[in-house]
């Protein structure tokens, strides 16, 4: 029965060496494939990796404002943000003016997201009457994976008209005397999910200044930052350090000071609530900066609080087609 | 000559055979619904990546919570910035089994119903899930739906007293992917 004895490896003995080896290597290659056991490790190699991506830094700052002065957040494209800034007078104040809550002042202002990058903002303070419009454009934006940038970076022009009667009606007055300008280079960076720091030079420009003593330009550097104390909550800081020898004048007696605030900022959905302390009267840059006169030793210190509510402006089906072009787009990059 | 051919024919056939029996996705699509009263809460992923494996019935599913992509660009700040925390876990995946009456056959046109079950790890929780799918195949090609229910306090994400009136407390998940041969 010699048949029986045949081994069943018979019909491979018959194959030349070279073949042998070409059968293995293609098990090889096969069972390469099988070996990767485990999906998660495919997930992985198919799964676009952290390098491929740009990964941008989100709420550096929950608003547009750190405290009192400009943060280096813009609104959305297509985000009506509605802002009431209101500030009472100095605790100090008498009883009479019931530590300062008689005396207030306002500033309403809306800004309008013209893209996610480019923002603009009108505004209007009870504080002599003056009206403000500004434009802020974020340039660089922090972010990680396939571009690396190190801090956000958003710049800041502004330009505001006092509407109250001039001082002195006797002397020639020109329109171009009630305007002011505020520049500002805001960069920032998130350097955990609580710490956030903002560095601020700013260049205020007054076209009619008191005396012949104070400087049209007033240039300053604004520090600020935050702590987030929960996922609504963060406490933020703010200073406005004005370069010594540019303002000479006083304002109601009173020398013009650095500009500090100190606020609590709470988030609610929709809206931002924020609470704060600060020596300044003013509600925008050029108030704040250049016009502060509250001595925190002494007590001149205003309480105030912003409220924003944002409102999306955007046709719903618009931002979805748009979506999905700037994915097709993507794609055939990619493709 | 002849038993060359053939010994390449069995190579190429083991290869591509392991190959077919798994699929993958880059653009699955995961979306969900927050349905209140007040709010109707809806976000979109188009970047789900997903593998199955057809032989041992094995599926994979990773998203990038960033890529979700809402309506209201502050809802998708809050969402990885204090629901989701996104910073610090930037992803959630989901691996399981399926059972399927009949095994999924890739040559011909047909529809599976199936039961899906495993593991969810989100915002750095780990849940034994399960939830019922549909497979199908259509001129070769695989397509994954499913529809289910997760509850936001089994991940441990915690929504603050002054919005819980506009976000639900279980939410809808719907996924759906159309998948392609991996191969290596």
């Amino acid at each position: 029965m010699p048949k029986k004895l045949r081994s069943p490896l018979t019909p491979l003995m018959s194959l030349t060496k070279s073949k042998l080896l070409l059968l293995l290597a293609s098990f090889l290659v096969s069972s390469s494939v099988f070996a990767q056991d485990d999906l998660l490790d495919i997930l992985d190699e198919v799964e676009p990796q952290q390098e491929e991506t740009i990964d941008y830094t989100i709420a550096t700052f929950k608003t547009t404002r750190l405290v009192i002065g400009q943060s280096v957040e813009t609104n959305s494209e297509g985000v009506i943000n509605v802002l009431i800034g209101h500030r009472f007078g100095r605790v100090n104040g008498s009883a009479k003016e019931f530590f300062g809550l008689d005396n207030a002042t306002i500033r309403l202002g809306l800004e309008y997201g013209i893209t996610d990058n480019l923002n603009i903002g009108f505004g209007r303070s009870s504080f002599e009457k003056t009206y403000d419009g500004f434009l802020k454009y974020r340039v660089l934006r922090q972010s990680t994976g396939i571009r690396k940038m190190p801090l956000t970076m958003t710049l800041f022009a502004s330009m505001a008209i006092k509407s109250q009667d001039f001082a002195d009606n006797n002397r020639e007055n020109y329109f171009t005397s009630r305007m002011s300008y505020a520049f500002q280079i805001m960069l920032a960076r998130k350097f955990s999910e609580r710490l956030s720091f903002q560095l601020t030079p700013t260049l205020i420009h007054r076209n009619l200044v008191a005396t012949k003593a104070d400087k049209n330009d007033v240039f300053a550097v604004g520090a600020g930052g935050r702590v987030k104390v929960s996922g609504s909550v963060s406490i933020n800081a703010e200073y406005n350090f004005i370069i010594p020898g540019q303002i000479a004048s006083t304002i109601g007696g009173q020398k013009v000071r650095d500009s500090f605030a100190l606020g609590v900022d709470i988030e609610t959905g929709g809206h931002v609530f924020q609470i704060h302390v600060t020596n300044a009267r003013g509600i925008i840059e050029k108030m704040i900066i250049s016009e502060t006169n509250g001595d925190i030793t002494k007590g001149d210190i205003h309480i105030g609080f912003n409220i924003s509510r944002v409102f999306t402006a955007y046709d719903k089906n618009k931002l979805r087609k748009k979506r999905e072009e700037k994915r097709a787009s993507k794609a055939i990059l990619e493709g | 000559m002849r038993n060359t051919i053939f010994t390449l024919a069995i190579a190429v056939f083991t290869f591509s055979s392991a190959s077919a029996q798994k699929q993958f996705t880059r653009s699955a699509n995961i979306s969900f619904f927050s349905d209140t009263p007040i709010e109707k809460i809806e976000a979109t992923n188009h970047q789900a990546t997903s593998v199955v494996d057809l032989e041992k019935s094995e599926m994979v599913f990773s998203v990038l919570m960033k890529s979700f992509e809402f309506e209201k660009a502050l809802m998708q700040e809050h969402f990885n910035e204090k629901y989701v925390e996104s910073d610090k876990y930037p992803k959630a995946q989901f691996k399981g089994i399926y059972k399927s009456e009949k095994p999924i056959d890739l040559s011909k046109d047909g529809e599976y119903k199936v039961t899906v079950s495993g593991t969810m790890s989100m915002h750095g929780v780990d849940k034994e899930v399960a939830s019922k799918g549909i497979f199908t195949v259509k001129g070769g090609v695989l397509k994954a739906k499913s529809e289910f229910n997760l509850k936001l306090a089994d991940y441990k994400i915690s929504v603050p007293g002054v919005v819980k009136e506009q976000i639900a407390e279980e939410i809808k998940i719907t996924v759906d992917a159309t998948y392609e041969p991996y191969k290596k």
